[in-house]
């Protein structure tokens, strides 16, 4: 009994001490050292044009590519747990490309397809500017929701859309009705995980925005800018918006929390 | 009405239904019986449009269907597993039908209180499934089936999820619904006994073909081969013919056409004994007797007895079996 009850505080101690060295104390830290020179010092620094510029860009950038994955990846996630077709496998794999590859070789295949001389010009400007990075943050954070909402799905089975068809119910009234409540969980999370990848990436949008300070220059560039130039207290300043800024997505999801009588 | 005709569906090399041809009579309840992989399902879901079949058929009520999609056929569906949908509550679950179709609230409201007396479910309108017992459940998912006034009711192994005892008290009460409402309703079973008490038609199915077609009682007392014979109830063999272990009849002296066994075993039952006897020209015959018909004989193990068949009542083996 007491070598259980030893074991079982040890793994607690364990689990909570892995978590606070690699998590909790450096991002405590960064707080701390954010406020260490005043609040005053803190909104002098992130009220700069080039902060509200790049939060600004942040959330932008987010706000298009958050959309877009979620879409694809509750498309990618039906067809991958419910369709049944030749080269299902391929598409299995080619879903994880991005967590595969180095955000930084993403960021440049782009500057090589869409660049100067590259494969597909397009009649706006897509590389250092917005519309490159919007599609390396969709790049990198495309797996998210379709990785979260296809197990969810295939937990859930089909029968309850049987059901809805034989009860009059056609494919569109079926989804809404009946397959977006019973994944919406699942796309909860995936939109949590999609939005933290989005505000937080940093190689890709990095090799293709070329950093034009107060146009491409995003929350996690400036951090980085900020620190080349010595300016160690607005990068914390600025890592701290960020970190702000994931902490109110977390928040969101958890007042969206399922009641309880629904839990089956 | 349902009329199936020439229904055949294969997956892969796996023929589950092979030149099927099916009539349900109209407000008849006609139970789909046979052993798992003899087709029933597969015939049922094909009938709700869930499956289309490689060839053949399908009519609702003197209607081509084999081309309508399963929400254009005007059936109702019951899954063993229920399908309820997790995330309504019960009134919601019942209303979906009537909701798309997009009836007015008023008629939806007096239709779902109206259905929840049938099923027995007043008061709980507002739980969600998670909240009801199994055999509620299965009830709810009655009562969303019926809401829409199907022309036909699918019920596909309704009671194989529940206990044993809730079982029995739902096919009384389907049976005391069907009476009430009287639509035409195809059960799909493996339970011979479920099959006789609630149908008034079976259809005995096996490796993907219909064995026989009739009354409860027609396929229980003149089996068209030993699978149905075997399928509907316990079979002994005497000499090269298959009978009844209830139709036997045994005594102490030597008859006309009767065998010379030994009593191995005798069980008490209450009303029922069974006798195990051991042939004299070989092999082990199980009889039931009432203990009225044992009050003169009094077997007990190792007494000498005469077993002899009822004439009628025997399958000759030769009779082609699937």
């Amino acid at each position: 009994m007491s070598a259980n009850r030893t074991s079982r505080i040890g793994l607690r101690v364990l689990a909570l001490g892995y978590l606070a060295a690699l998590l909790l104390v450096p991002v405590g830290l960064i707080f701390y050292r954010t406020f260490e020179p005043g609040l005053g010092a803190v909104w002098d620094s992130v009220t700069t044009p080039a902060a509200i510029s790049a939060f600004w860009l942040t959330i932008e950038i987010a706000a298009i590519a958050v959309p877009l994955n979620t879409v694809f990846g509750i498309v990618t996630a039906l067809v991958l747990a419910r369709g049944q077709f030749r080269g299902k496998w391929l598409l299995d794999a080619v879903i994880d490309l991005p967590f595969a590859v180095s955000p930084v070789v993403v960021g440049l295949s782009i500057l090589l397809v869409y660049g100067a001389g590259g494969w597909i010009s397009l009649p706006f400007q897509v590389v250092f500017s917005v519309p490159g990075m919007v599609l390396a943050t969709v790049f990198v954070s495309l797996p998210f929701v379709a990785r979260e909402v296809a197990p969810v799905l295939r937990e859930v089975g089909d029968e309850q859309e049987q059901a809805a068809s034989t009860l009059g119910a056609n494919r569109w009234q079926t989804f809404w009705r009946i397959t977006l409540p019973s994944i919406r969980w699942g796309v909860a999370y995936g939109v949590v995980l999609t939005t933290a990848r989005a505000i937080g990436e940093f190689g890709a949008v990095s090799v293709v925005s070329g950093r034009i300070a107060g146009q491409t220059t995003t929350l996690t560039l400036l951090v980085e800018q900020r620190f080349q130039n010595f300016d160690v207290a607005g990068a914390y300043a600025a890592s701290a918006l960020l970190a702000l800024i994931a902490l109110a997505t977390l928040l969101a999801m958890t007042l969206l929390k399922p009641r309880k009588e629904e839990d089956a | 009405m349902i009329t199936v005709r020439g229904v055949r569906k294969t997956y892969g090399d796996f023929v589950a239904l092979d030149d099927v041809a099916v009539d349900v009579p109209a407000g008849s309840l006609t139970a789909l019986l046979g052993p798992s992989g003899s087709g029933k399902s597969t015939l049922l879901r094909i009938i709700a449009g869930l499956e289309s079949p490689d060839a053949g058929t399908v009519e609702i009520e003197g209607e081509d269907a084999t081309q309508l999609p399963a929400q254009r056929r005007g059936i109702g569906f019951v899954f063993q597993h229920y399908a309820a949908f997790k995330h309504m509550t019960v009134r919601d679950n019942v209303a979906f039908g009537l909701s798309i179709r997009k009836r007015p609230r008023k008629e939806i409201d007096a239709r779902v209180g109206e259905l929840l007396h049938v099923v027995g479910l007043e008061g709980y309108q507002r739980r969600y499934p998670a909240q009801l017992s199994g055999g509620q459940r299965q009830r709810m998912a009655l009562a969303r089936a019926l809401a829409v006034e199907p022309r036909v009711l699918l019920l596909d192994e309704p009671f194989g999820a529940l206990d044993a005892n809730v079982r029995a008290e739902l096919r009384a009460w389907l049976r005391r619904l069907h009476e009430q409402v009287h639509v035409t309703t195809v059960l799909v079973t493996h339970d011979q006994e479920e099959a006789m008490e609630v149908a008034d038609r079976i259809v005995v199915m096996n490796d993907g073909r219909i064995e026989q077609t009739g009354p409860p009682r027609e396929v229980y007392d003149a089996p068209a081969n030993a699978f149905v014979m075997g399928f509907l109830g316990p079979v002994a063999r005497v000499g090269d013919g298959l009978v009844r272990p209830h139709d036997l009849l045994v005594s102490a002296e030597p008859a006309r056409g009767a065998r010379e066994a030994q009593v191995v075993r005798v069980v008490h039952l209450g009303f029922e004994v069974r006798l195990e006897l051991e042939l004299a020209e070989g092999g082990h015959v199980l009889v039931q007797l009432t203990r009225h018909e044992t009050e003169a004989l009094e077997p007990e193990p190792g007494d000498i007895v005469w077993v002899r068949p009822p004439l009628r009542s025997v399958l000759p083996e030769a009779a082609p079996a699937a």
